[in-house]
């Protein structure tokens, strides 16, 4: 699996990501938000989380429409993985990849704090590492989690059994609890969660490990 | 020439942040305000020809995300 990690001023997470995907023997390249093109034989990309663009205008949208989240799109367009965790499920929610959007925290703090979440599917290569319906616990830290979309949306994210996580105990307001939600060809994951800091014993954690090892397994560099 | 342009969150999109501002007055003896809505407003100093049909392209695809805000223009 080749995984290429984009990196935009502001990211915080990048090199985090990167070390999730090593760990699952993943070839990882860091790629800057300048850049106008993916490396070649990238499998999967990871947006990682972060404050990209110091989160002007809104969280998200800067990085939305820079010159690699173009190519970015494309790729998920041909039918490649993409992987937005925190901020970078803000900035797919902004490109269109994924539908809704992340509104300000109903409670208006930033809350940083291990949560329970609920896999809501197994049926994804991010997700089939678990049994639907299992709890786990696994961080979040962010401002702007409270995940909105119109009706018909929840329902057809519903219906068409696209929510990924949800979570326990709703730390933001988000609707339906929707931690996570997947593109309809079920390759692009965006949620708030950090699996990535749940990846190794000295996190405190492992819960977010099986996501990883699930990808590894599933995406095999054609 | 200048536009403005007003950036709001949908009806039915909850405002937590109005919210707490109508909390706020409600607490310094402000009676009677039964809401609070937050937006930002966007000046741009643009070339002079653009259209008003170009600052909305504008607003499609960057100052507002339509999914959660409506945008008005105000061209002048």
């Amino acid at each position: 699996m080749h995984a290429a990690v984009i990196v935009f001023p502001g990211s915080n997470c990048d090199r985090d990501l990167a070390v999730a995907f090593e760990a699952v023997g993943a070839k990882v390249s860091m790629v800057w938000h300048k850049d106008t093109s993916l490396p070649d034989g990238v499998d999967i990309v990871g947006v990682p989380g972060g404050f990209s663009y110091g989160d002007y205008l809104r969280c998200g949208a800067i990085a939305a429409n820079s010159p690699i989240c173009r190519e970015v799109a494309a790729h998920a367009e041909r039918g490649g993985y993409v992987m937005g965790i925190c901020n970078g499920f803000q900035v797919l929610t902004e490109t269109g990849l994924l539908p809704g959007a992340l509104l300000r925290n109903a409670g208006l703090k930033y809350i940083c704090r291990t949560v329970p979440l609920r896999v809501a599917t197994a049926d994804s290569d991010y997700t089939s590492g678990y049994d639907a319906g299992a709890m786990i616990d696994i961080p979040i830290a962010h401002h702007d989690g409270n995940y909105f979309a119109d009706g018909d949306t929840i329902a057809k994210l519903h219906g068409e059994d696209r929510v990924a996580f949800t979570y326990g105990d709703n730390p933001n307001g988000s609707q339906s609890d929707i931690a996570g939600i997947l593109s309809s060809n079920r390759r692009v994951l965006g949620m708030m969660p950090h699996p990535e800091r749940a990846a190794d014993a000295g996190h405190g954690g492992t819960d977010g490990a099986a996501l990883f090892r699930a990808l590894a397994g599933s995406v095999v560099t054609a | 020439m200048k536009a403005r342009v007003h950036v709001m969150l949908k009806n039915g999109v909850l405002d937590p942040q109005g919210e707490a501002v109508r909390h706020a007055l409600g607490a310094m003896g402000f009676d009677g305000v039964n809401g609070v809505r937050q937006g930002k407003v966007i000046e741009l100093d643009l070339n002079d020809g653009t259209t008003q049909a170009d600052v909305e392209v504008m607003c499609e695809k960057l100052l507002a995300n339509t999914v959660i805000e409506s945008y008005t223009v105000e061209m002048g």
